[in-house]
């Protein structure tokens, strides 16, 4: 039962901005995640010969990865100053630890991806010289590209929580394990649609483990987010959107886990788990926009923090005093 | 205002409306002192002051009233003051009539001009320093005001008695030796039908009090512009030369020495006795050499007065095709001048108009974008006047002095050059001088020979542009030396009436003694004086507090340690102190020269008003004002509510204008009143100007209050189905407006007279045109125009008006809403404009056994 | 003074929460004493003459549409990127004002902490003002300038950064516009600014409805605290315009301690609904660099109640983020060395 709070505000005014962010950033989220995963089962591939998992992997991870960067200029303000986010490497920006991670993931992948493509063209690619080093540096990229997979995937949650927006702030100790269990399914998903299933087994192991943690997960964060911050995560679109994530996991989990040795079906399994991180990315994005858009988001929850620290006798960290 | 104890804001919205000035009053408060602001509206002045007092709109003599009746019945006036600085012993005509005797008449009213013969209002010979004869000032005040009770205050101004005696405490608490009270009043004042009177009544009780030539004492008159106070001083007023000096009449004063006479007679006590040298040296000023005492220093030539000639006689002329041509130079009377319609209409008459101002003001585009041009009523193919637009600089890029409220002149340096052909007043004026008086260089017609003897011989600075410090000390004037050089006077006392000496404004000189320009003197803080002495030079003489002898008490010591500011010095034989002594110098505190000497030289020791015939503050003022010697109650022009003071609803000295194109709403107890049952005020916003044409073309300000608006009471949204945010339909008389809706309880519903009574608060920024960035409809088409006789000032504070949701009608469909509204309400030419309202009951004297010297006595 | 940043210390090992002073903690090895602003609301006339002024000296283009909002007398609703003064106006009745009061008197009673002994010479007039039954508030908001601030951590450009007065400043030419300091700012201050306002028509800037081009739109923008001023010796525009010295320009240390001082008086004058906004090093931003002396409960002039740099919680976050990873890792180990072939 949420207790009440008594809710004033300056004229329904939101206090939080939300940030600028739209359906370009939520894409960047999933394809991020894409990418992150398929780096990972890339490598696995890569590494237990599975030759044509891990050609589809590296390639749809380098389109997940473009596209993907592509929509993260796009957003920006100023989209002809991108290269500004690597000035610096600041710590305390997930911001800049991620631009530096997807930096580092994409010339990985990169040089996996170029190798695979030369391969695919038989050699067509006009890379000169520079071939006979790919075959030095093909596993290389792709250990990186592994090594940096799973921050791409995690740290978009530490960007969106490490802000003032009261649902994604709320979530900041669990939506990692949301967003890399989302990636995991959706690499794994994209695996299944591209791959035939004598190659994907693990990619249909992963996704299971995937669907697990990210339903699991999920609940888990919201009960631990105060219940108003959460509320956004249930109300209008993005309502919709995680509850049809939930129903595309769970149908893909369970294609995957059952019918996965069918080409079809696990195509299909694989689809909807595609769609289920697609759904999860962009109605966590929109639930804290819309978070910040009500006032009461913010303060309620505020409020409440501010109560239970009081009735626990701790009055000295308020922001308001008497002297 | 820093130094007084108490402040009293009423009759004006200071926080708001003068933010830079409101400074010292957050200054006192936080020294302590009380902050009463007196207001229909709850305003950003109520929000920072202790206590807001709501009240209906024009009562205010009613409430001033009743605190001096308040302080006579209670004896809280300062004996030792008044007895020695006020007129209250002087013994006043037996044929003195109140408006107690004859129902809201003074004694020598023609109904049929309007006017008042004031010889009865005179003095007699003698005085009663025991105030106990009935003929006495003090005696009159008291019997004028017996009637002005608490009961009377709930019952005409809707304050409760509780709140009238709040205020009466906190004024009469914070008053005598120790302490003072200070008043301040602005538009809310001045613009009614006998808005002189409240400023009058304000000083009778500051007079009763002491509250008058003391530090925090005194009455402030806020004011509108950063230098409105400077345009009265050097005027332009049609009626006034340069330091008050009054423009001859015709018929009247045909000759110099009428002229002088009337102005200050040289019998009379005080500074007006010098009028002659003030006179003078502003001819000389004026014409140089061409005046002579062969010519009465050009006074011969000078124009006379043949009637009032204000803005709106002149706006009436122009209807009447009077007036050929029309120079709007910092005015928008097409949005900011009363009964807009009647403005707009006046200036379709002209044949040519010239508009000087910094953007396209409605005023210079009503031609095509005019309310009447929009709904159809007239056609701009139709319309003759040809328009001039001639851009304006602006204060930044001119170099000037402003003169506020304090009389303080501050000198503004130029920071930028014009853009474009943008000049300044002065540069526009020098040329178009020069221009016709080379039109009529050859001209040997008599007439034209004041322009070409006119001195017109301004300098330019470096950049090219005439020198206004140049104008500064043709102001400040000079004398002619020995060897003829010209040598700047340190002051008017050095004028001469013997050609000698020149100066521009009398009061003035000074300001560029020693050739220093004073206004620019800007010494952080002032100096370290209380007076700030080292900012800016305030007029006369760089007198901080005028009737400065007043802080001392008759013997010539401070009345206390801490109100200490001006005292008698016995071993310098001087009067000394923060201040420069507004009195001459070494007038001993208990020199009694003989009356006859007149001038200065007559003043008492204990004279401190200086200005005055007699030395002493007016009580009661048996000269100067034309509609009575004592502030009366009346209802203003337009009022749901009767009078309950008097037969007489209206003041009867008022100047009206029955005209078709300027109806009146039917007043209390006629019939078709209740057809326009609400009152509406207006006033300016903090983040406009006037009539926007400094404000509404400029981004930063008019994103701040974008849209017109009115502001109501929830009781009356309730009652009219208003909603904020939404739309209303305001009318009156004069024309139907819209406004957004603001609903906010800072407006309240008033009890008059046992029933409710709304109020509507109108800003008057907006204006019709397709030119500002934020345009809307004015509020000033709704107002009539009914004068102060006095000052001539229009009745923009208050009107009657009935209030609708929605829209207004488009087209003729409004004008025919307007037309239904005044077919219903009976209204006429007439509604209104009867001088006396009840003859019978006003124009004959008391029955012959009336004891009217008795305590208490009133035929009403 | 010469000014010298150390980038390491600055960019990687500053305190992310707690007290501390932020340009020595930026990297600063010599800085200016911290500036700060002190609005004392319950003096301001709600004039607007800051934020006109602000825009004037920051060249900063008009907001909004040009039509009235209803909400009092506020019709530029908030701070944004092109609003940074903004007033608020609040209209209370009795039962509101009562509410503040006793909200007042709720803090004074928690025994919140109070610093300076309780001034015996001066004259205490306890009676309540006279204007009870009705108020209308007004305050003049701006960027906090916090101790901690969440915008400029989290800004991946290096941007925003703590100036040697202690205050936060975006440099427009490095900003590209990433939006994510709009996140990271716990009271909705800074803002990227896109055309930010109504709809312009034909002769752009010149006619009705019109303004000059936008500039700086696509870069987050707020309050520099004049920092083109202070490295001038002078006081931001806000502060040098405020007619009643509602807004106070100062040292941070003397601002707070007069601060403290007015509320003592006010307490002292009988209204128990003072209190200061911003003035504690304890709280969830390290104290802010703008302290406010409100008349109500801080959400009711649109402030967040009891805010919280986001960064505070950064290890937490990163190192939760840290196990998530390292799960998908274990989870793909699990998937290609258990799942067989």
């Amino acid at each position: 039962m949420v207790p009440e709070v008594e809710f004033t505000s300056y004229y329904g005014r939101a206090i939080v901005k939300p940030p600028p962010w739209g359906d370009l950033i939520a894409s960047y989220l999933f394809l991020g995640g894409v990418a992150g995963g398929s780096g990972l089962l890339a490598f696995g591939a890569q590494l237990t010969g599975r030759k044509l998992l891990c050609r589809n992997a590296r390639l749809g991870a380098i389109a997940a990865v473009s596209i993907g960067g592509a929509a993260l200029v796009a957003d920006l303000g100023r989209p002809d100053r991108f290269y500004n986010m690597l000035r610096t490497i600041k710590p305390t920006s997930p911001m800049s630890i991620g631009s530096w991670i997807l930096t580092a993931y994409s010339g990985g992948m990169g040089v996996a991806a170029v190798s695979e493509i030369d391969r695919l063209t038989r050699n067509r690619l006009p890379l000169g010289p520079f071939r006979g080093l790919l075959s030095f540096a093909e596993p290389v990229g792709g250990a990186v590209a592994a090594a940096f997979g799973p921050p791409l995937a995690a740290y978009t949650a530490v960007l969106l929580s490490d802000t003032a927006n009261p649902t994604w702030n709320a979530a900041h100790r669990d939506l990692p394990f949301v967003f890399v269990s989302s990636a995991s399914l959706a690499a794994s998903g994209l695996a299944m649609v591209t791959t035939p299933t004598r190659e994907t087994r693990p990619a249909r192991v992963l996704a299971v483990i995937g669907v697990a943690g990210d339903l699991i997960g999920t609940r888990w964060m919201e009960r631990r987010m105060d219940p108003v911050a959460a509320e956004p995560l249930h109300q209008g679109r993005p309502g919709t959107l995680l509850r049809w994530s939930e129903r595309l996991a769970a149908a893909g989990g369970f294609g995957a886990l059952l019918l996965g040795g069918h080409r079809l079906p696990a195509a299909l399994a694989g689809i909807a788990l595609l769609g289920a991180s697609a759904c999860t990315r962009f109605g966590i994005l929109e639930a804290g926009i819309n978070s910040a858009k009500d006032p009461r988001y913010t303060i309620e929850p505020q409020r409440r923090r501010l109560e239970e620290r009081r009735a626990a006798g701790i009055t000295d960290d308020s922001i308001t005093t008497v002297g | 205002m820093a130094n007084a104890d108490c402040i009293v804001l009423q009759g004006g919205n200071m926080a708001e409306a003068h933010p830079v000035g409101f400074q010292w009053v957050a200054e006192a408060k936080a020294r302590g002192a009380k902050v009463i602001h007196v207001d229909p509206r709850f305003t950003r002045t109520s929000a920072v002051a202790d206590k807001h007092i709501a009240i209906r709109v024009g009562s205010d003599v009613a409430l001033l009233g009743a605190l001096i009746n308040h302080v006579l019945t209670h004896d809280l006036w300062f004996r030792d003051y008044v007895l020695a600085y006020t007129n209250a012993a002087r013994l006043v005509s037996a044929d003195f009539r109140d408006t107690e005797d004859l129902g809201g008449l003074f004694s020598g009213f023609d109904p049929e001009t309007g006017t008042y013969d004031n010889t009865t209002w005179a003095y007699d010979e003698g005085s009663d320093d025991t105030l106990q004869d009935p003929r006495t000032v003090f005696q009159i005040l008291k019997r004028h005001y017996a009637r002005y009770t608490p009961e009377l205050v709930q019952q005409v101004c809707g304050i409760s008695e509780a709140d009238f005696i709040y205020l009466a405490d906190a004024v009469t608490g914070n008053s005598g030796r120790e302490r003072t009270t200070c008043w301040a009043y602005a538009t809310g004042w001045t613009q009614h039908t006998f808005g002189a009177q409240f400023i009058r009544t304000a000083a009778v009780l500051q007079l009763l009090l002491g509250n008058v030539g003391r530090p925090g004492s005194g009455i402030m008159a806020l004011r509108g512009h950063a230098s409105i106070q400077g345009s009265t001083d050097i005027p332009t007023l049609f009626n006034l030369f340069p330091g008050y000096l009054p423009m001859p009449v015709a018929g009247r004063h045909d000759t110099l020495d009428a002229y002088l006479a009337a102005v200050g007679n040289t019998q009379q006590k005080g500074f007006w006795a010098n009028a002659d040298t003030y006179f003078v040296s502003l001819m000389k000023a004026y014409f140089g050499d061409a005046a002579t005492a062969e010519n009465d220093w050009y006074f011969d030539r000078l124009p006379r007065l043949t009637g009032p000639h204000s803005t709106y006689e002149t706006a009436m002329a122009m209807i009447d095709d009077q007036v050929e041509g029309y120079f709007v130079l910092g005015q928008n009377p097409a949005v900011g001048s009363a009964n807009g319609k009647l403005q707009r209409e006046a200036m379709r008459h002209l044949k040519w108009l010239v508009v000087r101002d910094l953007s396209l003001i409605e005023s210079a585009t009503w031609w095509q974008d005019s309310p009447e041009v929009l709904s159809g009523e007239v056609r701009t193919e139709d319309i003759e006047t040809e328009v001039f637009f001639l851009p304006a600089a602006t204060h930044v890029e001119k170099a000037g002095s402003f003169t506020q409220t304090q009389r303080l002149l501050q000198w503004r340096h130029q920071a930028v050059q014009p853009p474009g052909e943008c000049q300044s007043e002065l540069d526009f004026f020098l040329e178009l001088g020069q221009r016709i008086r080379s039109l009529v260089a050859d001209s040997g017609d008599e007439r034209d020979r004041p322009l070409l003897d006119m001195t017109w011989d301004y300098p330019d600075d470096e950049t090219g542009n005439p020198d206004p410090q140049a104008v500064l000390r043709e102001i400040n004037g000079y004398r002619t030396g020995e060897h003829g050089q010209r040598e700047l006077v340190s002051g008017f006392g050095e004028l001469k009436a013997d050609g000698s000496t020149s100066s521009g404004c009398w009061i003035y000189a000074g300001v560029f003694a020693g050739d220093e320009n004073k206004a620019a003197r800007r010494v952080p803080g002032g100096g370290a004086g209380v007076s700030q002495s080292q900012w800016g030079w305030a007029w006369p003489a760089d007198r901080r507090i005028l009737y400065n002898r007043a802080s001392a008490d008759p013997d010539g010591k401070p009345w206390s340690d801490r109100k200490k500011y001006i005292w008698w010095d016995e071993e310098q034989q001087r009067w000394v102190g923060d201040d420069v002594p507004d009195f001459p110098v070494d007038r001993a505190p208990h020199s009694r020269p003989d009356p006859a000497l007149g001038g200065p030289a007559a003043l008492g020791g204990d004279d401190p008003f200086i200005m005055q015939s007699d030395g002493k503050g007016w009580l009661f003022a048996p000269s100067g004002l034309v509609d009575g010697p004592l502030p009366t109650h009346f209802e203003p022009q337009e009022s749901p509510v009767r009078n309950l003071l008097y037969p007489q609803q209206q003041s009867p000295a008022r100047v009206i204008y029955p005209r078709e194109d300027n109806l009146d709403a039917p007043s209390a107890g006629e019939q078709g009143a209740d057809v326009f049952p609400f009152v509406f005020t207006t006033y300016r916003l903090t983040e406009h100007h006037t009539a926007g044409g400094m404000s509404r073309w400029l981004p930063y300000l008019s994103e701040l209050q974008p849209e017109m608006f009115c502001e109501v009471s929830p009781q009356l949204a309730a009652e009219r189905g208003l909603v904020n945010e939404g739309w209303a339909t305001i009318v009156s008389p004069r024309a139907v407006i819209e406004a957004k809706v603001l609903v906010t309880e800072r407006m309240t519903p008033l009890t008059i007279d046992g029933r409710t009574v709304h109020q509507i608060g109108l800003p008057y920024h907006w204006g019709v045109g397709n030119e500002a960035l934020v345009t809307g409809d004015a509020a000033n088409d709704l107002i009539g125009v009914t004068l102060d006789p006095n000052v001539l000032i229009q009745e923009s504070k208050v009107g009657s008006c009935d209030i609708v949701a929605g829209r207004r009608p488009r087209g003729a469909a409004a004008e025919a809403l307007l037309a239904s509204y005044n077919e219903r309400a009976g209204v006429t030419v007439q509604t209104d404009n009867q001088r006396i309202t009840d003859p019978p009951a006003e124009l004959h004297d008391p029955a012959p056994g009336d004891d009217r010297d008795q305590e208490g006595w009133t035929r009403w | 003074m010469v000014n010298s940043w150390n980038p390491v210390r600055g960019g990687w090992a500053h305190e992310l929460s707690g007290p501390t002073d932020p340009a020595t903690d930026s990297g600063w090895t010599e800085h200016e004493a911290r500036r700060g602003f002190f609005t004392d609301t319950s003096i301001c006339i709600g004039c607007k003459a800051c934020e006109v002024a602000c825009k004037e000296w920051n060249r900063n283009p008009r907001d909004g549409d040009l039509e009235l909002t209803g909400w009092s007398y506020d019709n530029t609703q908030g701070l944004g990127a092109s609003t940074w003064r903004h007033v608020a106006f609040i209209e209370q009745d009795a039962a509101r004002v009562e509410q503040a009061r006793e909200s007042g008197r709720r803090l004074v009673d928690l025994g919140m902490p109070r610093i300076g002994a309780p001034t015996a010479d001066a004259p205490v007039d306890r009676t309540p003002p006279d204007t009870a039954e009705f108020r209308w508030l007004m305050a003049s908001d701006v960027c906090k300038h916090c101790t901690h601030a969440g915008c400029l951590d989290v800004c991946p450009t290096g941007a925003l950064f703590r100036t040697e007065f202690g205050s936060v400043v975006v440099q427009p030419d490095v900003c590209n516009g990433c939006g994510t300091c709009v996140a990271g700012c716990p009271f909705g201050v800074i803002e990227r600014r896109s055309d930010g306002t109504a709809a312009p028509t034909t002769r752009e800037g010149e006619r009705k409805g019109e303004q000059p081009k936008v500039p700086r739109r696509g870069v987050a923008q707020k309050c520099t605290l004049c920092y083109d001023r202070l490295v001038d010796g002078q006081t931001p525009a806000c502060a040098k315009t405020c007619p009643t010295t509602s807004i106070k320009f100062g040292e941070h240390a003397e601002l707070v301690a007069a601060a403290r001082d007015r509320v003592r008086e006010l307490h002292e004058q009988g209204m128990p609904e003072a209190r200061l906004y911003g003035a504690n090093e304890l709280d969830g931003v390290g104290g802010t660099g703008s302290v406010f002396l409100l008349l109500d409960e801080p959400e009711v002039y649109g402030l967040p109640p009891d805010p919280r740099v986001p960064t505070a919680d950064l290890q937490v976050m990163f190192r939760r983020a840290g196990f998530a990873a390292a799960g998908m890792v274990a989870a793909a180990v699990v998937a290609f060395v258990g799942g067989g072939r």
